[in-house]
């Protein structure tokens, strides 16, 4: 490779730096961080689903963790959001730990339900603690201070979320040709021979997972503090669905295709928005043609067309 | 005290028998393609909804309930050929995300063509509760319970007594063996999902009088199916239908006794705990990997 | 004192007696072969000492310390590294990555310090890089260097897995089967290969049914017939043993 492994991270940022001054009005600019958001939670959920081959059908249940830990946290408890955000993180990383050791030593469509069955026990949760969390219609969240600098509205929220999504890609690129993350694809290769090499499959499937849970939870935080808003649908199935729909569209175990997929499929419901109904129907034709005629994803399936690596 | 144990026991049996008939499907499914059809949730729904489309379009009930097992059966058929067979061979998370579109396809197309209310069947013999022992059992309830029987009962003997039935268990421990002594594969496939399609149909039609039915009950439903199926030990007929008994009654003697906004979590937990301390389930076969 | 020792090793697999109190020794520094008609539980074997399988009875040591049922990734970590009979290659990895990988437990696998790109752990990274693509050359793939594990054959990918073994600088190496599914021309190469391994110091357990090529590089054999011990040698007293001979060509016509 004679380029620099970072290139398309400076395509990247460069985009991130010009976006501002390009889009039109408040509306994109929104869109426009909503894509970002996505894009950081489906950076971790591919490193889970495309990298280390495992399945989390339940992924939602961790952003709710996070938006309704800051919530509630903040609302009832009046603690400083930066506490109330790390203790979503914590609340969701010792969640995952606590599930995914004894789920990862099964297989395929187990860790599909386990993490399935996850996401709504949360989702249910979230629902039926009202007095807590404003129960189906969801309650306000207040806004985000750091150091008496109050954070509002598109302008301040769109910077701080292309830094994390700018670090997340640098930090995912760096794990993924990592002996972290070798063991981690090794693993996805093939088990026997990660195990072979000293590779604790276990303690790996259980750190990812981790991780991902942490991405997830953080960056429901953020939402919640930057829409001021928060339902339990953040926690529910179809959200799920959306995600690892990023996940597979945009191209498993690919930096970029997780940033495409979240592009894109953010982007869709709007474009659907006057077709309700139709919505739900275009999402499940794109899973299954991209599945079967894609199933390494968009940016992936175009790399091997150019021949370059994806 | 018995009263009402007896009332939550009827509830739990009466929906146990559908989540029993989705497990079934599951099961099936599973058996001749390895593939865990996220999509059988849809089916049930298919059966209550197109029942009741059939009969306000005015046909009568039985024709309408006999098109509302048949059409399902035909879009089982449908997602086989158009969208598991094209991924033969993928891997597991390829499998299940075509499932999942294929739900949502379905879903989807209900919710446009017939909206997003909800909608109650008539119940088929009267809707008079019977008294037992100070508890009441709707007579719909006998017929969800009579009919899964019978349907229990007919499966099992299509594949433990006749020949097309073992063609169809054959296939399901060794597709490559069995299309090697002639039993045509694809078939099998064929009839698996049109016959899984048809038994969730039917489940979602004998419960629709007492739960309603609308666009979107297939989720919950499929979910609760798939924990019966694993809970029973994926693969194993009987343990589907008794996984889907036993989701049933948990489920409604939880909601009866300890909290019924809770209900619907229930299955869920259910399956934590079966998956962390009996993955195999209650009948479930043991595999060693061979390397 | 033996470098592994193995007594009264047995495992069944629901009726089937697939091991039965099967005991020997093995010298560091040797080569050590197991042979046996096919089913004679060679390759479980390998899976027992290698705990792939947790035994039924009996006992694995390595210097002197039991290592029956102890999980293969702690094998690792003691200097044991193994091929597969059929290849566990990840296709999805480059062929230097794959190498790479063997190497996993010399490294610092520290997730944060990967993420954060810490200057020496890309160092030590880039220094893996050129040793992986020396044992490349080692084992003849030098033409393989930049080629992904998808792309290549299935001869160049018995090698690799031997590259690969060899990349956590193990003291004792099972190979299994390597030169299943090659050619004359390719069992020679591999034949030599083994020879460089073993004369570079690893001990090396082979299972092959390749008598040429047992004979030649072995300094023990072991042979297996049912699950039990037939017999154990040099490969002269063994090629002379009229039960190995029986049950090779069977000889109860």
């Amino acid at each position: 490779m004679t380029r620099s492994p970072y290139f398309g991270l400076y395509l990247v940022a460069a985009v991130l730096l010009v976006l501002p001054f390009v889009l039109p009005n408040a509306f994109y600019m929104d869109l426009a961080i909503r894509m970002a958001i996505n894009a950081v939670i489906v950076l971790g959920l591919n490193l889970l689903i495309g990298f280390a081959g495992q399945i989390s059908l339940g992924h939602a249940g961790f952003i709710g963790i996070g938006a309704y830990a800051s919530a509630v946290l903040t609302t009832h408890f009046n603690w400083h959001p930066l506490f109330a955000m790390a203790a979503g993180a914590t609340a969701s990383a010792i969640l995952a730990a606590l599930v995914a050791r004894p789920i990862f030593k099964l297989k395929g469509h187990y860790l599909a339900m386990a993490t399935l069955g996850l996401g709504i026990i949360l989702s249910i949760v979230i629902t039926n603690e009202g007095a807590y969390t404003g129960g189906p219609d969801g309650m306000p969240v207040p806004g985000f201070a750091l150091f008496g600098f109050e954070l509002s509205g598109e302008k301040h929220w769109y910077w701080v979320v292309a830094a994390v999504l700018a670090i997340s890609i640098w930090a995912s690129l760096n794990l993924i040709d990592s002996p972290f993350g070798r063991a981690l694809r090794a693993l996805h290769g093939s088990e026997v021979a990660a195990q072979v090499v000293g590779v604790d499959v276990v303690r790996y499937k259980v750190a990812i997972f981790v991780m991902s849970a942490v991405f997830a939870s953080l960056m429901g935080s953020v939402t919640a503090h930057y829409v001021g808003f928060v339902t339990p649908g953040v926690a529910g199935f179809f959200h799920s669905i959306e995600l690892v729909t990023m996940v597979v569209v945009g191209g498993m175990a690919s930096v970029y295709g997780s940033l495409i997929g979240a592009v894109l499929l953010t982007a869709l419901p709007q474009a659907l928005a006057t077709f309700e109904g139709w919505e739900t129907v275009a999402f499940g034709a794109i899973l299954v043609l991209c599945m079967i005629f894609m199933p390494k994803g968009l940016v992936p399936t175009l790399a091997a067309k150019f021949g370059r690596k994806g | 005290m018995l009263a009402q144990f007896l009332q939550f026991l009827f509830s739990g049996i009466t929906v146990g028998a559908t989540y029993a008939l989705a497990a079934l499907g599951f099961t099936l499914i599973y058996n001749a393609s390895n593939v865990i059809n996220f999509a059988q949730g849809e089916f049930i729904m298919l059966g209550g909804m197109l029942t009741v489309f059939f009969m306000e379009v005015g046909l009568p009930m039985p024709a309408a309930i006999a098109l509302a097992v048949l059409v399902p059966a035909i879009v089982g058929v449908l997602v086989e050929k158009l969208a598991i067979e094209p991924a033969k061979g993928a891997e597991t998370v390829t499998l299940i995300i075509i499932t999942i579109g294929c739900s949502l396809i379905i879903r989807g197309i209900v919710q446009v063509w017939l909206g997003k209310n909800t909608h109650t069947l008539p119940p088929f013999t009267g809707g008079e509760p019977i008294a037992i022992l100070g508890a009441t059992l709707l007579p719909q309830s006998l017929w969800v319970l009579g009919v899964t029987a019978v349907v229990v009962a007919a499966l099992w003997y299509f594949f433990s007594r006749t020949l097309a039935g073992k063609a169809i268990l054959a296939t399901s421990f060794n597709p490559v063996a069995a299309q090697l002594v002639g039993i045509n594969t694809s078939w099998v496939l064929f009839i698996s999902f049109a016959l899984s399609a048809a038994l969730g149909a039917l489940g979602g039609i004998l419960v629709a009088p007492i739960t309603l039915t609308s666009y979107d009950i297939g989720i919950m439903l499929g979910l609760k199916g798939f924990v019966a199926a694993v809970v029973g030990g994926l693969g194993s007929g009987l343990g589907a239908v008794l996984g889907g008994l036993l989701v049933g009654i948990v489920e409604a003697m939880s909601a009866g006794y300890i909290s019924s906004a809770y209900k619907d979590a229930v299955p869920f937990l259910l399956i934590l705990a079966i998956l962390f301390f009996m993955p195999r389930g209650l009948f479930g076969a043991k595999v060693t990997e061979r390397v | 004192m033996a470098l592994l020792d193995v007594s009264n090793l047995s495992i069944s697999f629901g009726g089937v007696k697939a091991v039965q109190h099967v005991s020997f020794s093995i010298d560091a520094g040797i080569v050590y072969s197991v042979i046996g008609p096919n089913g004679a539980g060679k390759t479980t074997l390998f899976n027992l000492i290698t705990s792939v399988y947790k035994p039924t009875e009996g006992e694995i040591r390595l210097d002197g310390r039991n290592i029956a049922g102890a999980g293969t990734h702690v094998l690792a970590r003691l200097g044991v590294a193994r091929t597969f009979q059929n290849l566990q290659i990840c296709m999805n990895m480059s062929a230097l990555e794959n190498v790479m990988v063997g190497a996993h437990l010399r490294l610092d696998r520290n997730l944060l310090k990967a993420a954060l790109r810490f200057p020496a752990l890309k160092r030590r990274d880039a220094e893996l890089r050129v040793e992986a693509a020396e044992l490349m050359r080692f084992v003849g793939l030098e033409k393989y260097i930049e080629a992904r594990a998808d792309a290549m054959p299935y001869g160049a990918l018995k090698r690799l897995e031997i590259a690969r073994a060899l990349a956590a600088k193990p003291r004792l190496l099972f190979l299994d089967e390597p030169a299943a599914g090659l050619n004359p021309k390719e069992t020679i190469a591999v034949d030599h290969l083994v020879r460089k391994v073993a004369d570079s110091g690893v001990t090396v357990v082979l299972v092959e049914h390749d008598m040429k090529m047992v004979m030649n590089l072995s300094d023990r054999i072991l042979v297996l017939d049912y699950g039990k011990k037939l017999t154990e040698g040099t490969a002269e007293e063994v090629r002379r043993n009229p039960d190995v001979i029986a049950a090779y060509l069977g000889a109860h016509a």
